[in-house]
């Protein structure tokens, strides 16, 4: 089967039904997607098929066939949620940190501010055992403001006092 | 420029956001196997039987006659087998290991085996052999039931919770040459060294224990890792190659340990105008089929059991004892959540029956400096309770909340609780902690076994030594932990790093400067040479404490705490929604403020958890629900807005004011939302406060007031 991953188009034999977690942490190396229940319930296998969240640890594989496929490996390190979430202290152990950013990637993209309510609903996937949430919605209002520009410099000075 | 007290970088980096952060899971060495666990399926019995039903090519096969040493996983006891030798005590026990290239092979391997059942025993209060019982004993508790005008009585229980690490647990064992390296998700790696000793024996010369990057612990990897690891080296041992054993969700939440169950009884006298003559307290913990930590579980749960209030005459009898369920263990908190759940819950029924507010009949008790603890210890300046009491009541409105939500199907409840910072009683001193500090051609390197789970060791103790030192934040680094290379520095636990250890490094870091002559440790060590030093835990001059007796000091300080939920129950699902939560805390002096916020709220979502949605359902003595579709935390859409106020009265024992965060925050969301759900008319005295419990619970008039209406005091015991 062939997908791009990461903007790279890779060709892969696999069983088709083989996960797509799998086939990203064991076929192709990309570690950065965890698995945390195999269930479809934590959200911490999210990645991006076609720019829309799934969790993958529920799709065989033979279903992102010719897709385009982004982990969190394919964000640049300098993306304004990654940066967000290490900074609000979104990020505590980090396991669930790649997830929540590939799932939250839509709202911080979106040109409209979302909501702290449209937060919490985009994120209800994704379970954090660490932060009680907080500082995860904390940090997308800010990767937002930060990626639109819409940053004040009184916003800035508060997000970096937090 | 000082780092303590700002929120600086992280050591982690970017790592954690970007993917390349490498946890257990996501090493592989050449030549690696796959391990798997044979368990018990049956809670009691023997074993008379094992087939391996299928090819044995490519495998490897352990039990326990493969041990070198003695066959046991050594912790406080030396009860738990490491594998089954005929007698089976729970379900989920380990019984066989298989170790294959292949998981597909693995997975289908087929192991048959036979047993002779025997009668379980699930009720505790049922089961003879108790793991400990601890009494504690202040003043005449017969004169101060005496001197009482009102008595009130209540019964209280908590369920199982499951830790929900989003890593499971997981390690690999590599043979290296003479010996063994294992590395895994853990909290004490030396706990974990000092098990596969004992098991290995004299057959295993270099044995070392190195942290990978862990997701989650909340006590959940203090003492398993130690079973798993064990498991991992056997394998790898017999098979010659790395062997990397993972459990998957369910098998973690079958197989590993869970917060006690407890059922906690009160007996207690007051003065009419709500002054307490007598607190008699009995607590029951479920200990599980091994001992594992239950008895220091039970130490702090029956120490602070009387919460954080003032009683001349108090009298508290523990007990944790054996089921045949899989065993109990460390869990963020560690039985104080249980028994000040049962406390403060107790203290809204006491207000009810007394016709006088939660907050003054608490403000009327609460412990200042100088009163005495339930064990005799004489409190320091650093004793916060009404500090923090009146601080959330005046955030939160809960006055006017309180009148104002009276009636409405809405409810907004407190809890004031408190949390001894440190191991328990004379632990700090058995354990002898070291911590170490090196220089390096860029600055100083920090020594020390304890972990980075989430709750940001590395930044907080790199953030002591910089400004102990005097130098930037920067030029400190910090060693994984990995026995070869760190001193014992004892376990990540018991909110004991930060105040403990960190408390060492500041010590380090103030002999080193004397050391250096004015020169930077950089400078130090190109122009003179490596400059390492080392403290070791002492005991503070005139700390006293006696482990027969329970008297004594039994924590070095506290931490004081209290949190205000406000929820609304939903008249036709009996849903809880808490619909805003407020905590005051007092911990010292935050090292790095945006983490300890992050302390607070991440132990106040899983408290609420604990309180409202966690259930672990047990048939035939395992976890029926193993499984987060079932097993219920709080998502996103659980979690209410939290207001965080952080208050500071430095402790003169710990590195710059510090004692510790970890577990406080854990103590009060439970009993806030239940002292809640009573104002909003439901008498709850147990949680998981599920909606089927509360579609049953009984229901409560509101008075006039805002106050839940009770029988009017009376000579009376009022149950």
């Amino acid at each position: 089967m062939k997908l791009t991953v990461n903007g790279t188009p890779r060709e892969i034999d696999v069983h088709p039904l083989k996960r797509l977690l799998d086939v990203l942490r064991e076929d192709l190396e990309l570690t950065g997607t965890k698995e945390g229940c195999g269930e479809g319930e934590c959200g911490a296998c999210t990645v991006l098929v076609d720019g829309e969240p799934v969790v993958s640890c529920l799709m065989p594989c033979a279903q992102a066939d010719g897709c385009d496929v982004t982990t969190i490996e394919g964000l640049s390190g300098e993306y304004p949620l990654q940066r967000a979430m290490m900074r609000e202290v979104g990020a505590q152990c980090g396991i669930c940190t790649p997830g929540v950013i590939l799932a939250a990637h839509g709202l911080v993209e979106a040109a409209r501010k979302p909501t702290l309510e449209r937060v919490r609903e985009a994120l209800a996937g994704n379970l954090c055992r660490c932060t009680g949430y907080e500082a995860i919605h904390r940090a997308v209002l800010s990767a937002h403001a930060e990626r639109h520009g819409t940053a004040t410099a009184a916003a800035a000075a508060a997000a970096s006092e937090a | 420029m000082t780092s303590v007290g700002t929120s600086v970088a992280r050591k982690e980096g970017m790592d954690r956001a970007t993917g390349a952060a490498k946890y257990a899971d996501d090493l592989r060495f050449p030549g690696m196997l796959v391990g798997r666990t044979v368990r018990s399926t049956i809670p009691r019995g023997r074993v008379t039987g094992i087939s391996l039903d299928f090819d044995h090519a490519g495998f490897t096969v352990v039990d326990h006659r493969d041990i070198p040493g003695e066959n046991t996983i050594a912790l406080i006891e030396k009860d738990q087998p490491c594998l089954v030798n005929g007698v089976v005590r729970h379900a989920a026990e380990p019984i066989l290991l298989l170790a294959h290239e292949r998981r597909e092979a693995l997975v289908s391997a087929n192991v048959r085996i036979d047993y002779e059942r025997e009668e379980p025993l699930y009720d505790p209060t049922r089961s003879e052999q108790v793991f400990k019982h601890v009494l504690i004993e202040k003043g005449n508790l017969e004169r101060g039931f005496a001197r009482a005008d009102v008595i009130v009585e209540g019964t209280y229980s908590t369920g199982a919770q499951e830790h929900v690490y989003i890593e499971t647990n997981g390690v690999i064992a590599v043979p290296e040459k003479g010996g063994i390296a294992l590395h895994g998700s853990m909290q004490c790696p030396y706990y974990v060294l000092k098990a596969l000793k004992v098991l290995l024996g004299g057959a295993v010369q270099d044995i070392r224990v190195i942290q990978t990057e862990t997701g989650g612990g909340f006590g959940g990897k203090e003492e398993y890792p130690s079973m798993i690891a064990a498991h991992a080296c056997l394998l790898a041992l017999k098979s010659g190659r790395p062997v990397k054993l993972l459990y998957d969700r369910g098998e973690d939440m079958v197989a590993t340990t869970k917060r006690h169950p407890s059922t906690v009884r009160h007996r207690t006298g007051l003065t009419r105008d709500g002054k307490l003559t007598a607190m008699q307290v009995d607590v029951l913990m479920d200990g599980g089929a091994y001992c594992t930590l239950s008895p220091v579980v039970l130490s702090r749960g029956v120490i602070h059991a009387a919460g954080p209030y003032r009683c001349a005459n108090t009298r508290i009898e523990g007990r944790v004892v054996m089921t045949n369920t899989p065993p109990n263990g460390a869990f963020r908190g560690f039985g104080a959540p249980q028994t000040q759940f049962a406390t403060e819950v107790h203290m809204d029924r006491i207000a009810e029956t007394l016709g006088i507010d939660p907050v003054t009949l608490r403000l009327r008790n609460a412990l200042k400096p100088g009163d005495t603890t339930a064990t005799g210890q004489k409190l320091g300046p650093d004793t916060s309770a009404i500090d923090v009491l009146r601080e959330a009541v005046r955030r939160s409105g809960f006055k006017r909340k309180r009148t104002k939500l009276a009636g409405s199907g809405r409810g907004v409840g407190l809890a004031l609780f408190y949390h001894g910072a440190g191991f328990t009683g004379s632990g700090e001193v058995m354990l002898g902690s070291r911590a170490g500090l090196e220089t390096t051609p860029t600055g100083v390197r920090i020594l020390v076994a304890n972990t980075e789970i989430g709750q940001g060791t590395r930044t907080m103790l790199a953030q002591i030594v910089a400004d102990g030192l005097g130098i930037a934040y920067e030029d400190v680094a910090v060693a994984q932990p990995d026995t070869a290379v760190v001193p014992d520095s004892g376990p990540t636990v018991a909110s004991r790093t930060c105040m403990v250890v960190g408390g060492l490094l500041e010590r380090c870091a103030r002999r080193m400067s004397e050391q250096l002559n004015g020169a930077s440790p950089a400078e130090h060590h190109v122009r003179r040479g490596r400059l390492h030093v080392e403290e070791r835990y002492e005991a503070p001059p005139g700390r006293q404490w006696d482990d027969q007796t329970y008297r004594g000091d039994a924590y070095a300080t506290y931490a004081w705490g209290c949190d205000v939920a406000e929820v609304e129950v939903d008249p036709v699902t009996h849903e809880v929604r808490v619909a805003k939560f407020t905590a005051v805390q007092e911990f010292g002096r935050p090292i790095h403020p945006a983490m300890a916020q992050g302390q607070i709220e991440g132990g106040s979502a899983q408290g609420l958890g604990w309180a409202l949605l966690e259930n672990v359902v047990m048939r035939d003595g395992a976890m029926a629900n193993a499984q987060l579709t079932n097993y219920v935390i709080p998502t996103t859409l659980d979690t209410p807005p939290m207001d965080v106020v952080m208050l500071e009265n430095h402790f003169a024992g710990g590195p710059f004011g510090a004692k510790g965060v970890g577990e406080l925050p854990i103590d009060g969301p439970a009993p806030a939302v239940v002292n809640a759900l009573r104002h909003a008319g439901l008498d709850v005295r147990a949680i998981p406060a599920t909606p089927e419990a509360l579609a049953a619970a009984p229901r409560l008039a509101p008075s006039r007031n805002g106050e839940t209406a009770a029988a009017p005091p009376a000579n009376g015991d009022a149950a």
